[in-house]
């Protein structure tokens, strides 16, 4: 099955982000390994949403920032002469904090929008065939199967969220970014979600950032743990470890202050 | 799975970047473009109005060169214009409170569209109802002025049609009432429900919760709106065109006589010609400068405002 | 309601430092019998017509003796069971009411004056079908006199209006859209953005007989001195139209949610096809209305056409050969020069009955605004 060559690993070296004269991150390397959920905790404003950001470039959203280093997909450097960022967000697909369909589209539409959008042409058979299976990955599908036709904006907030899901995997890129995915959820959709991320982990490298530390510990099998020194200075990533050790047996002192509820 | 989605490898492909290289380039031109039409404004005005500066004083109308001939017509616009912010201003400022304070939401909006009918009503449209309807109403009036404040140089002597400067400012203040209301609305809407709020609290009434949490925060912003309805007035043309029969500048407001630069040149180009049509459009120059002024103090008061608030 | 925060208190005599003069008591406030100032208008009601009618007065000055008694009865009234803070409350409201029914009045007596002059012609198919061209006074006096049927109407007016605002429209839309996309989509907040914002500003207030010499005087340098057609109206025209449709555009494109951007391009999109099928789309309905209204505001626009098209009594579709006619530079001439001044009646009913046309086109063009606006939104779910 092809599916196999969908998840890649990704390597980060020495990698510093900046909003202008900002210094947001300080020198992260990391490696994050094919077919597992990585957790990036922290208090708000230590950078790993912004770090998250830059894994597809999406940061170069935002007017004045700009990255050193190096984000490689399998050897291939995101940030290398000549490469497109368009090309990296199809290869790294992202999900964010609030579910966001496009209000224009329906349900169908939301999903196959990745590739419309991009203007190939489908045959029905086909575009019914993807919005199919990229709902059914995203265990929408039998929530919406009757109702295709209906606005995304219909759903309800965890239905849109897992939309949204369906709608990134429908470009079927290698890695999966998540923004927060469930904070703007209620905890019963919140479930739906989390038990969706592991199913995503047997085809894809996810990669989730979360204020919810339980979270963390629930979903992820690696866990990196972000903070800043003080207001002002740059985020760092002062941790990264399997999720167990994390949670159980921190190495620095902040991280197990952080994980106790200590701050943060 | 079919095969149009089959991963091909991918560059940044030449066509993607063809699209956004027209695309963007296309939105810059047409910005720019805008730049380059408020330029060519200016420019040609200029350059067809030079002939009346190089010219001899007794070839302008008047005979005595473009100043003299141009500072009546700047007059009865600037005292036209400035009656009618006067009269126009607290009727807006009552009408804006109105909307944001007192009707309810649905009379609200109803309220908003009949305004903004007032401002779409074409300018001929109140030119024509100010000479036939309104201008006859206000002829008793002007007696009674004249009788009872004659001495004033204002009322002096009254008009027997009511085509004089007063009425037409009077039709240009129902005219610029929308601009002046929209905008203090505006303002109005955005005062921070906190101050509102802690005024009430406070056992304030109404009016008094509005003075002292509504009128401080919106007062820049109706000077604003208040300016913009000047700029407008300044440059209203047809209603004064046909509501006001010219002369001479006098500041008898009840009578005949005075001009204004818009319904000048309205009421004279279709015949101009040769340097009378230099005159008119350096006429017109004199007009943009002045609307110019008036809408960059406008926006600047604005402006400041919108600076200040952003720390509510 | 909130509680009142001290470090917010818009009124600083009312702050917490002042504890000092606790003890004074502001003002009482007792309430009023229930519809009390319901009274006081009714009694101003009477006082006016018993002003119209016994006095015989006119009916104006009633009106306006018996709204100021009705300010000072509320006062003195909410004074006499509430005391003077009430007292002051309720003769704000009065005078706020009254400032509103104040800028009614001049509407109503407009628009009952369109309808009641021009609202017949304005219908008979004679006048939407025909021209003037032919038409003198001898045709005005037959119709005053003898009861010969009215000919000459505004269908030349009509067309032109229709081609001249079209052209018009069309110049506009795409450099405002284009505009309004770049300062939202790219400008971001650079410096060029800024400038062309503070330009857009400027170019609003440029009154409407500038933008027709404006036109002139382009069309004069281009073309020869003194060319006249209907494209230079339309650019006399666009002048005007520009600044308000960007302005319009760029609102409605602001506040399409930047998440939306967002997740277009985290598919892999390329920017210019996000604007193009993700933000234009989710702005349409606005855009659409915001473009209604800029047409709104141009189409009866006549000073510039009276500078820059000249006029004409015939029928002429090509808008770069000669002088256009259009339907308020129609009403403006019938009203002012009429055909036959020594029978006025015939051109002055013409001419309102273009103002009704023109009221029609100008109405119907809000309305349509509003119903584009509420009915082909984007049902957002958040």
């Amino acid at each position: 099955m092809e599916k196999s060559a969908m998840s890649k690993r990704i390597d980060i070296n020495d990698l510093n982000i900046f909003y202008g004269a900002f210094h947001a991150v300080k020198d992260v390397s990391m490696a994050i390994e094919p077919k597992t959920v990585t957790a990036f905790i922290g208090p708000s404003g230590c950078g790993k949403s912004t770090f998250l950001r830059t894994l597809n470039r999406m940061h170069e959203v935002i007017p004045g920032a700009r990255v050193e280093g190096e984000v490689s997909i399998d050897g291939r450097n995101l940030y290398g002469r000549g490469v497109d960022p368009v090309d990296v967000r199809r290869e790294v697909g992202m999900v964010f904090q609030r579910p966001n369909p496009f209000p224009t589209m329906s349900i169908k539409e939301n999903v196959l929008a990745g590739v419309r959008l991009n203007s190939k042409r489908l045959s029905t058979s086909a575009a019914d065939e993807l919005a199919e299976r990229s709902l059914r990955g995203a265990n929408l599908w039998n929530e919406v199967k009757d109702r295709l036709d209906k606005p995304g904006s219909s759903l309800s907030g965890g239905q849109q969220q897992r939309l949204c899901i369906a709608r990134a995997i429908a470009v079927r890129p290698q890695v999966l970014l998540m923004d927060e995915p469930c904070s703007a959820l209620d905890p019963i959709s919140t479930l739906a979600i989390e038990d969706l991320i592991n199913e995503l982990k047997s085809d894809y490298t996810v990669v989730i950032v979360t204020h919810n530390m339980q979270q963390a510990a629930r979903v992820s099998d690696r866990t990196g743990f972000f903070n800043l020194e003080a207001t002002g200075q740059p985020g760092q990533l002062v941790e990264f470890d399997d999720t167990q050790r994390i949670f159980n047996n921190p190495a620095q002192q902040a991280t197990e202050d952080y994980i106790s509820g200590r701050f943060g | 799975m079919s095969e149009t989605l089959t991963r091909t490898p991918r560059r940044s492909g030449p066509a993607r970047r063809v699209g956004d290289v027209i695309f963007s380039g296309t939105s810059r031109a047409s910005a720019l473009l805008i730049l380059v039409i408020l330029a060519g404004v200016a420019i040609f005005l200029t350059v067809e109005a030079l002939p009346v500066f190089a010219s001899e004083s007794e070839e302008i109308t008047g005979g005595q060169g473009f100043v003299s001939y141009v500072w009546p017509l700047v007059a009865g616009t600037v005292v036209a214009s400035i009656i009618a912010m006067v009269v126009a201003t607290p009727i807006a400022v009552g009408i804006a409170l109105f909307v944001s304070h007192y009707a309810s939401r649905r009379v609200g909006q109803t309220i908003g569209f009949v305004i903004d009918l007032l401002a779409a009503v074409p300018s001929v449209v109140f030119g024509m109802w100010g000479m036939q309807v309104f201008a006859p109403k206000l002829v008793p009036v002007f007696g009674w002025l004249e009788e009872n404040l004659g001495f004033l140089p204002f009322f002096a002597d009254g008009s027997a049609t009511g085509r004089t400067l007063l009425t037409a400012a009077l039709v240009l203040a129902v005219m610029i009432l929308p601009i002046i209301t929209s905008v203090s609305r505006e303002v109005f809407v955005q005062t921070p429900r906190l101050h509102e709020e802690a005024a009430l609290a406070l056992g304030a009434t109404k009016w008094e919760m509005i003075r002292t949490a509504v009128i401080p925060f919106g007062t820049p912003g109706v000077i604003g709106g208040t300016m913009l309805g000047l700029g407008r007035a300044l440059g209203e043309t047809m209603a004064v065109a046909i509501i006001l029969s010219p002369g001479p500048f006098t500041w008898n407001l009840i009578g005949t006589g005075n001009k204004t630069i818009p319904a000048e040149i309205a009421l004279n180009f279709p015949e101009a010609a040769g340097l009378r049509l230099s005159e008119l459009i350096a006429a017109g120059l004199v007009l943009f400068a002045l609307t110019l002024a008036v809408n960059l103090i406008a926006r600047w008061i604005v402006d400041r405002r919108s600076e200040f608030s952003g720390a509510n | 309601m909130s509680t009142p925060t001290k470090d917010r208190t818009p009124a600083r005599r009312m702050d917490h430092e002042l504890d000092h003069l606790s003890g004074i008591v502001p003002s009482p406030v007792r309430p009023a019998p229930r519809h009390l100032s319901l009274m006081v208008l009714g009694g101003a009601v009477l006082a006016t017509l018993l002003i119209h009618t016994v006095l015989d007065r006119s009916l104006v000055l009633s009106a306006v003796i018996g709204y100021l008694l009705y300010v000072i009865g509320v006062n003195v009234a909410y004074r006499l069971t509430s005391g003077s803070r009430v007292a002051t409350d309720h003769t704000m409201r009065a005078l706020v009411y009254g400032a509103f029914v104040l800028a009614i009045i001049p509407l109503v007596s407009l628009l009952w004056t369109v309808v009641e002059n021009g609202g017949a012609r304005a219908l008979s198919p004679d006048y939407l079908l025909q021209t003037m061209n032919g038409v003198t006074g001898v045709h005005d006096k037959a119709y005053a006199e003898d009861g010969a049927p009215m000919v000459g109407g505004a269908y030349h007016a009509i067309i032109g209006t229709l081609i001249i605002t079209g052209i018009a429209a069309l110049i506009s839309i795409p450099i405002g859209l284009f505009t309004a996309i770049y300062l939202v989509e790219y400008g971001a907040k650079n410096r060029l953005s800024h400038a062309i914002r503070f330009m857009v500003d400027v170019m609003t207030g440029i009154p409407s007989i500038v933008a027709g010499l404006f036109a002139f005087a382009l069309f004069g340098v281009l073309f020869g001195v003194g060319t006249k057609n209907g494209v230079a109206g339309a650019v006399a025209l666009s002048v005007l139209m520009i600044p308000t449709v960007v302005r319009n555009s760029e609102e409605m494109l602001r506040i399409v949610p930047n998440e939306l951007r967002e997740a277009s391009l985290a598919l892999g999109v390329p920017k210019w096809r996000t604007i193009a099928k993700v933000v234009l789309p989710t702005a349409a309905s606005g855009l659409a209305s915001g473009i209604t209204l800029a047409i709104a505001r141009v189409i009866g626009e006549t000073a510039p056409l009276l500078v820059a098209v000249g006029f004409t009594r015939v029928l002429n579709l090509n808008p770069v050969d000669g002088p256009m006619n259009n339907l308020a530079l129609y009403a403006y001439y019938m009203f002012t020069r009429p055909l036959n001044p020594g029978y006025r009646d015939p051109s002055i009913e013409r001419a309102w009955a273009a103002a009704v046309l023109l009221v029609i086109c100008v109405i119907a063009l809000n309305l349509l605004a509003r119903l584009i606006a509420k009915f082909f939104a984007p049902k957002t779910g958040s």
